[in-house]
């Protein structure tokens, strides 16, 4: 009898097993494999000139690190700074960009804009030179041409002729003159300007566009990805022909065609508030808010952040499907404000509002 | 008949008026310059090369624009190759199938097949090409560009242009180490100091030797040469442990009226390398026996010598290298050090000094050191010095001329050094290739510490008098004449022929092309909206400029100067007056510092900073983008 009974519900038994097991993966997936970091901070405590960091630059083995108070590259485990007594324009470094053909890096300063090259420091102010504006928010550098976005509108050095030449409001679509970040390949230049959304410049014919929040300045989103997220743009990053957007206000993609943006209420993002962004290619990117350190793959996203309430360091990953899930970490980034991100092979370095962070890849 | 005979007064007359104006206004400065003398085309050999194996001898004539090929044995001229025009440097490439010549005028470099002794090639280069050096795996030509201030790295096979390192002001010249590592640049001017004194006219000049990694061709150091202006040839040893560069020191922070005791150049070499740690500057002066103008340096290939030719003093001092290093050990420095002050330090290390021609330049040395081959200027001539006699066996007289010109005589009287007090200095110490040396003087005639003034070019300066900056001198024997024998010679006097050929030369000074100028001749849109606000006459808000306080006012004419003095509000508590001389505006680009006393360190500056009052022009209305507009329109004069 017993027999009999458990022979008729055998198949169900099974079954309902088979289905179990298939549902297993979704029920009890494992979240997304997303990079994982050995954080190591640097502070005033172990060379750092100062722990407002606003900028970070890879540069092969050397490390450059924008302070608020000196210019500091790391060499052969050491750190040595620059500051105005060696010709840097101000003590406060705000960006940085590297010229790959001539190895010199060039650092945007509160107080005019840099060039040092083989330890020489020249400096361009706007009383000594065409530069527009002391307060050099951004800087990129393009073939023979250094781009430069600045508080009064953006410009050009031509480092073969020495002309400058300013964009601002008498000459481009730009609307607000306070530029925070400019991204310059050799077909398109990008300027991210607060306020005025972004001004794309052709390269080839010399015209500008601009892209513009549909919703105007009004702090929502009526329809998704209709346009640019916000007009108030921080930050810009060109690669593989995809324009990332980094805002006050979520972040965009923009493939040429179409927008898609990024918010904390459909995204990983961990805030809104988005001070940089720095692609990796067509799918991938980093974007530093005053929340965490986010990486979005293409469909999942990770955040590394020292806990908002207790310190400790906190990774989390949140998968195509909307799932979060904690992983346990032992470092994070030395602050959950972050400037600044640049990439060395694996690895990532991030500059925060409380030291600069060397995130060592982890297999 | 009557007509002829009337024709035959008019001409008599003439010849007598002219006789008369030749007599009342000699030494004028309009004295003419016969067809026969300006015509006369010198070889003017700058630079001197020889091919590896020692068999040719490469003569590179700036003023003939050519290169001769000479048998170095025999001297006999194998072909005379026209090359671009005022060309400045030339090397083999490594492997000595080519020839590069680097024609500074015509921003181009000259390929030379050594085989065919054919220009193969001419590739454009930019700005101002001085000197050039090929990698010792033949991938890359480095170029020293002299206006841009720049090392451009080319394709070697293509000429084509791949990217410019930033190096030294006026950069000039190159040498590669002989294991083919490092590229070694020098530059004329100095580079803009940081330091700004308490009137902003006071500093020390500052160079630097640009070290670019040879493989990578990026800029890997620059090693700092403190209170240099003009740095010249470098030479490295065989064994790459010593490095040796040729320049000049000013003692522009005291007054010119310390001559008498040295005080208005040192004349050096400075070493560095391995051989000696940190880098020190060493004189070739000594008390009443100075080498002016150093240029040319070469180092024997066991290291037993150095070589330099002093372009001023017209010799070639003779370095034992064992002694200078003895002398250089024997003072432990952790810093970079200079002996620049030392009148009795070159007694230590200076063998002998072996007299050449007029203005010796470059100079090559046979690979057994036993031949040193010294290019004289201005004499048409190669010496051949026999390094173990320390004599001169025997002198190549290039083809040429066998006269000389009143330009030539003029030329030449303009680069030695033999009129200065004890030989010290030349109007070319100052005047670097007929230009300027970046560097603001305190010439005592104003008195001690005043009327600091900053050193202007030369070149085109026809046409722009007076002259000074207080238009204190009416024309240039003026200039040159009394003025120059009191306070910068003071021990001869030119004597009237002298004096007028060198009046001759400088008045005939051309400008170098404007870089800035468009092939086409026409402006570019900022460049003419510059010159719509060069030549306006309402300000922003519509209100007239006074025609005084106009750009084009003052700076009027082809050569932009009214001839006319001002006072722009730019005088110092130092200064004896404001009312200044108008300078001309040509290539005004290439001529920091600005303002009297050079305390403009930009053009940018001069209005940004020294015109708070609109005394000089009407420009604080302006925004930004139309200063800019401005320089850029400033930039094609």
């Amino acid at each position: 009898m017993k027999r009999s009974v458990s022979n008729k519900f055998a198949p169900y038994v099974i079954l309902t097993i088979a289905l179990l097991l298939a549902a297993a993966p979704l029920t009890f997936a494992a979240p997304p494999q997303m990079p994982r970091f050995r954080f190591e901070n640097f502070t005033t405590a172990n060379g750092l000139p100062d722990n407002h960091v606003y900028a970070v630059l890879v540069d092969g083995d050397r490390i450059w690190a924008g302070t608020e108070n000196g210019l500091a590259v790391y060499e052969n485990h050491a750190w040595k700074t620059y500051t105005t007594k060696d010709g840097l324009a101000h003590r406060a470094v705000l960006s940085l960009a590297r010229d790959s053909r001539t190895g010199d890096v060039w650092a945007g300063t509160m107080g005019g804009l840099s060039r040092i090259s083989g330890g020489r420091i020249d400096s361009y102010t706007q009383l000594t030179s065409g530069l527009s504006n002391d307060v050099v928010y951004g800087v990129s550098v393009e073939g023979e041409n250094v781009w430069v976005a600045t508080a009064a509108g953006g410009c050009r050095l031509n480092t073969r002729t020495g002309q400058w030449t300013l964009y601002n409001e008498r000459n481009t679509p730009m609307v607000e003159i306070w530029v925070y970040g400019v991204s310059a390949t050799p077909t398109k230049v990008y300027y991210a300007v607060w306020g005025s959304g972004i001004l794309e410049y052709d390269q080839k014919t010399g015209r500008w566009d601009k892209y513009d929040d549909p919703d105007s300045e009004n702090e929502i989103v009526l329809f998704k990805d209709q346009g640019l997220v916000h007009e108030i743009v921080t930050s810009v990053s060109f690669v593989d022909n995809i324009l990332w957007v980094a805002t006050y206000f979520g972040n965009s993609r923009y493939d040429g065609r179409y927008w898609h943006n990024f918010l904390t209420k459909d995204s990983g993002l961990p805030s809104n508030f988005t001070n940089v962004v720095k692609g990796v290619d067509a799918n991938r990117a980093w974007f530093g808010t005053d929340k965490g350190l986010a990486y979005y793959d293409g469909a999942n996203w990770a955040v590394y952040s020292p806990s908002l309430t207790d310190g400790k360091p906190e990774m989390t990953v949140r998968d195509a499907e909307g799932k979060v899930t904690p992983v346990a970490v032992t470092t994070a980034p030395a602050h959950n404000y972050i400037l600044g991100i640049d990439l060395q092979g694996d690895d990532i370095w991030v500059a925060t509002a409380k030291g600069l962070s060397h995130g060592i890849r982890q297999r | 008949m009557n007509g002829r005979i009337q024709a035959k007064w008019c001409a008599g007359v003439a010849v007598l008026t002219a006789a008369l104006l030749t007599f009342a206004f000699w030494p004028a400065v309009n004295h003419p310059v016969r067809a026969d003398e300006s015509d006369q085309n010198y070889a003017s050999p700058l630079e001197v090369l020889l091919s590896p194996d020692d068999a040719r001898l490469y003569v590179l004539c700036q003023e003939s624009e050519e290169v001769r090929v000479l048998d170095a044995a025999s001297h006999a001229v194998l072909k005379n190759i026209a090359v671009g025009r005022v060309a400045r440097g030339f090397s083999l490439s490594s492997d000595g199938a080519r020839l590069f010549v680097a024609n500074s005028w015509d921003d181009s470099l000259s390929v030379i097949d050594t085989r065919t002794l054919a220009v193969v090639a001419t590739w454009p280069v930019g700005a101002e090409p001085s000197s050039v050096v090929e990698d010792h795996a033949g991938k890359w030509l480095f170029v020293a560009n002299r206006i841009s201030n720049d090392v451009a790295v080319l394709n070697a096979q293509t000429g084509v242009e791949e990217k410019r390192l930033a190096s030294g002001r006026g950069t000039s010249y190159l040498a590669i180490s002989p294991d083919g590592s490092r590229i070694y640049a020098t530059h004329v001017y100095p580079n803009p100091t940081r330091v700004r004194s308490e009137l902003d006219n006071r500093t020390a000049p500052e160079s630097e030797i640009t070290v670019i990694d040879a493989t990578r061709a990026v800029v890997v150091d620059r090693i700092p040469l403190h209170g240099l202006a003009g740095v010249f040839h470098i030479a490295i040893s065989a064994d790459g442990r010593l490095g040796v560069a040729a320049g000049l020191h000013p003692k522009n922070l005291v007054p010119l009226a310390h001559l008498e005791h040295g005080g208005g150049f040192a004349d050096t070499l400075t070493l560095f390398g391995a051989d000696v740690g940190q880098p020190v500057e060493v004189p070739l002066d000594e008390l009443e026996r100075y080498a002016s103008r150093p240029f040319g340096v070469a180092i024997a290939p066991d290291k037993s010598r150095i070589y330099v030719t002093s372009s001023g003093s017209e010799m070639v001092t003779v370095i034992d290298v064992p002694r200078l290093m003895r002398f250089i050990h024997a003072q432990p420095h952790a810093q970079p050090v200079s002996f620049a002050r030392d009148l009795s330090a070159s007694a230590n290390y200076v063998v002998t000094r072996i007299a050449v021609g007029h203005d010796p330049r470059g100079l090559a040395l046979a690979n057994d050191g036993g031949r040193l081959f010294v290019a004289n200027r201005l004499e048409d001539t190669v010496s051949v010095i026999d390094t173990r006699a320390n004599r001169v066996a025997s002198t190549i007289a290039l083809a040429g001329p066998k006269t000389i010109s009143v330009l030539r005589r003029g030329e030449q009287t303009f680069y030695t050094s033999r009129y200065g007090f004890q030989g010290q200095i030349g109007c070319a110490s100052c005047h670097i290739d007929n230009t300027f040396d970046a560097v603001s003087w305190d010439l005592e005639p104003d008195g001690m510490g005043r009327d600091i003034v900053d050193n202007k070019t030369l070149e085109d300066i026809k046409g722009t008098e007076p002259y000074k900056w207080n238009g204190g001198n009416p024309d240039i024997p003026t200039e040159c004449g009394p003025r120059t024998e009191k306070y910068f010679w003071r021990s001869e006097n030119y004597d009237n022929a002298t004096l007028t050929a060198l009046a001759v030369f400088v008045r005939g000074l051309p400008a170098r092309p404007n870089r800035w100028r468009q092939a086409n001749g026409e402006l570019t849109p900022a460049q003419d909206r510059g010159k719509d606000l060069f030549e306006r006459a309402q300000d922003q808000f519509g209100k007239p400029i006074p025609e005084s306080n106009r750009c084009s006012y003052c700076h009027s004419g082809p050569k932009g100067t009214s001839q006319r003095s001002f006072d722009v509000g730019t005088r110092k508590p130092t200064d004896n007056t404001g009312l200044l001389d108008t300078p001309q505006l040509t290539n005004i680009a290439l001529t920091a510092p600005y303002l009297h006393d050079g305390s403009a360190r930009t053009l940018e500056e001069i209005w940004t900073v020294y015109n708070p009052d609109d005394k000089h022009g009407r420009t604080n209305d302006l925004t930004k983008d139309e200063l800019n507009d401005l320089i850029e329109y400033l930039r094609t004069r």
